[in-house]
């Protein structure tokens, strides 16, 4: 064949790019990173502080280098919206009962093998379908569901942190409150923007070893640590999530570190939410956590001084309540998702008058 | 020309006049793993683009001695048999300068209709529709002729391939259009993994490839290559070396390209990118750079994809049988 022939058989373009993925809509330039030589950047938003040549993306494939400048491709690109329960999260000291439209895009910055979303999670913004939504009309959304708040959750919202800031504000402007459902593998900087603009974050300690971070996270367990304490530093309410996965997260040495941990440099008011393991992705060949696994993991918290130790994922099970530390009895009387009741007044216990911490609709009591 | 102790062949006469060094080759040439090098130092007038007939007989020569043929078309008849759709995976992300030249593809869709293979059952992919654009391809689907696409535009399969530390979702291309696959990556440097060879180049076949650039690519890039379908479909690789690039990939750097005016084919990717990799250390070290090792990138990926558990191929270059032709 010749080459013209050869040029000419590859020269009818029947191809029409996927909208999304040209979709200059999406795109914006990313706020946290420094240009390098030869047209490379280093990202400065989460700890692997990937250096990426021109056309290449970084590990949470959402954010990519065009020519030395790096662009977020999923600005409003909302592949996920939901009108979830807040318990769902879980976040059981904010606003109890209440609903919060869901949200989130493709990308993460780490890769956990059992992850439940990794559908979107472990995609790229081509690669799944989204919606366009840009900030005010997340807000707007919101009102019009009837949610107090937006949940930036499900995929890992610090790949999205551009799309949060401005989400936020313009929640915050329309009277709608913002949290934060993360894996806390971010920088100091962007994560201290976030502690201005949102009124929560859940962050999920996956476990308290680095071996696990490096084996099953593929991260480290430090700079999730540092997050915490940043979040305690800068009073943002926090509540913590630890999905317990046999063999791999769940012995008592691990249980009693993390708890004494949580003691010293959170406090013993930070709610803390041991988590049922599912099999699913790359975790298919281990079981369900059994029961007794988590309750062995909530007594050794409650025996370590902690004063919020739920159990999730567990429907119907008494720990799924908030307790009053003082008077022992239930405040707010949970089933699943289902707030049956609650018995707070002003954030205090209706029975003994001790104040609770968390946001509980007049204000945030501590 | 064979290489090996027997002929005295040096790593100074595979690079052409580059670092000192010589693969031995000890073992018994039925066990080992073949690698042929073609090249042409006329490839190119005066450092012009290369000559699409000195190609065309360069891939010759090196088919030919790979499958110990009198004639090309006996050895691509030992690669693809009729009725069966090709793939050909290049690799186009750096675009013009430092991606599978399209005279090599071209060269190859030409013997391949030789051997039988309709151009209705040649599919030329890579990752996006853009990548191939920018390294001079058109994207094209009609079915009746070659066809050249994306996995943006093909699609994903819905199965989760799954092996060691790895876990992807596979081009449509790789796991549905496809009989087999001849893999046609570039010599080059990368900046994270080392070197992006034929092992490398199936990063191009998954929707995660961004995952799997930690520790050096280490173990994943050799896991991507163990997912049965890869094993299943990969028939040979064809590593265009004609323009060769030892540092700031895999980025096209113009300063950091030489001309090698060669081809590296084998059907062991293990021992290619073997190969491939101590080509671009002899020429760093001719340069005066340090090796990928002191650099921490050196690609421990090979020889992770050699060990007893994957298999795929041999690093050991005792058992590589390098021939240069």
């Amino acid at each position: 064949m010749e080459r013209r022939a050869f040029l000419q058989a590859l020269t009818i373009p029947c191809f029409a790019a996927p909208a999304a993925e040209s979709d200059a809509r999406y795109t914006i330039e990313a706020r946290f990173y420094e240009k390098l030589p030869y047209k490379k950047i280093k990202c400065k938003l989460c700890p692997r502080e990937c250096v990426i040549d021109d056309r290449e993306r970084g590990y949470c494939g959402v954010r990519e280098n065009r020519g030395g400048t790096y662009y977020t491709l999923v600005y409003s690109r909302v592949c996920a919206a939901h009108v979830d329960p807040i318990e769902k999260k879980p976040l059981f000291h904010f606003l109890p009962g209440t609903m919060a439209l869901s949200v989130a895009t493709a990308g993460c910055n780490v890769n956990c093998k059992m992850c439940q979303n990794w559908d979107i999670s472990q995609a790229r913004p081509e690669q799944v379908n989204s919606t366009f939504l840009p900030p005010r009309n997340l807000a707007g959304m919101a009102r019009q569901y009837r949610c107090p708040s937006i949940a930036y959750t499900y995929s890992e919202p610090v790949v999205f942190c551009e799309y949060v800031l401005d989400s936020a504000e313009a929640g915050r402007a329309a009277g709608v409150k913002s949290v934060v459902i993360s894996g806390g593998y971010i920088q100091e900087e962007p994560l201290k923007q976030l502690c201005r603009r949102v009124d929560a974050i859940k962050v999920d300690l996956k476990a308290f070893s680095e071996k696990f971070y490096k084996e099953v996270v593929n991260g480290e367990l430090k700079p999730v640590l540092n997050t915490l304490a940043i979040l305690r530093k800068q009073g943002i309410w926090n509540e913590v999530v630890y999905l317990v996965i046999p063999t791999l997260n769940d012995s008592d040495a691990e249980f009693r570190g993390l708890a004494r941990w949580v003691k010293a440099e959170l406090g013993p008011d930070v709610p803390l939410h041991f988590s049922r393991f599912h099999p699913d992705y790359l975790l298919k060949n281990l079981p369900p956590t059994p029961l007794a696994t988590l309750e062995r993991a909530k007594a050794i918290c409650d025996a370590e001084g902690l004063h919020y130790v739920y159990i999730g994922n567990v429907p119907g099970h008494p720990a799924e309540s908030t307790w009053c530390p003082k008077c022992r009895r239930v405040v707010v009387d949970r089933a699943g998702f289902t707030v049956k009741a609650m018995h707070l007044e002003g954030g205090k216990c209706r029975f003994c008058h001790q104040a609770i911490p968390g946001v509980w609709g007049g204000g945030t009591s501590a | 020309m064979r290489t090996g102790s027997q002929d005295g062949i040096t790593r100074r006469r595979l690079l052409g006049g580059g670092a000192a060094g010589v693969f031995l080759a000890r073992a018994a040439a039925s066990e080992k793993s073949k690698v042929v090098v073609a090249r042409d130092a006329a490839l190119r007038a005066a450092g012009g683009s290369p000559d699409s007939s000195r190609v065309l007989k360069m891939l010759d020569r090196g088919m030919q001695s790979f499958y110990a043929c009198d004639s090309p078309l006996d050895a691509w008849k030992k690669v693809v048999r009729p009725g069966e759709v090709i793939g050909l995976k290049v690799n186009c992300l750096s675009g013009r300068g430092a991606a599978t030249s399209l005279v090599l593809v071209e060269a190859i869709c030409e013997r391949l209709q030789q051997a039988g293979i309709p151009q209705k059952d040649i599919v030329i992919w890579d990752r996006l529709n853009s990548d191939l654009e920018r390294a001079g391809y058109r994207v094209a689907s009609r079915t009746d002729r070659i066809r050249c696409v994306g996995n943006d535009a093909a699609g994903y399969d819905t199965d989760l391939a799954v092996y060691g530390s790895a876990g992807s979702l596979l081009s449509n291309t790789l796991v549905k259009t496809c009989d087999a696959v001849i893999n046609l990556p570039v010599l080059k440097d990368h900046g994270i993994v080392g070197v992006t060879l034929a092992l490398k180049n199936l990063f191009g076949a998954i929707h995660n490839p961004n995952k799997y650039h930690t520790n050096a690519g280490d173990p994943y890039i050799a896991d991507v290559n163990m997912f049965p379908v890869v094993r299943r479909k990969m028939r040979l690789t064809i590593c265009d070396a004609i323009t060769a690039q030892y540092e700031g990939g895999p980025s096209y750097m113009p300063q950091w390209s030489w001309p090698y005016n060669g081809l590296i084919v084998a059907r062991d990717p293990v021992a290619l990118d073997y190969t491939g990799w101590q080509i671009l250390e002899g020429k760093r070290a001719e340069k005066g750079m340090k090796p990928l090792r002191e650099l921490r990138r050196e690609p421990r990926y090979i020889a992770t994809a050699a060990d007893a558990r994957r298999g795929l191929g041999t690093n050991d270059p005792r058992l590589i049988d390098l021939v240069e032709v």
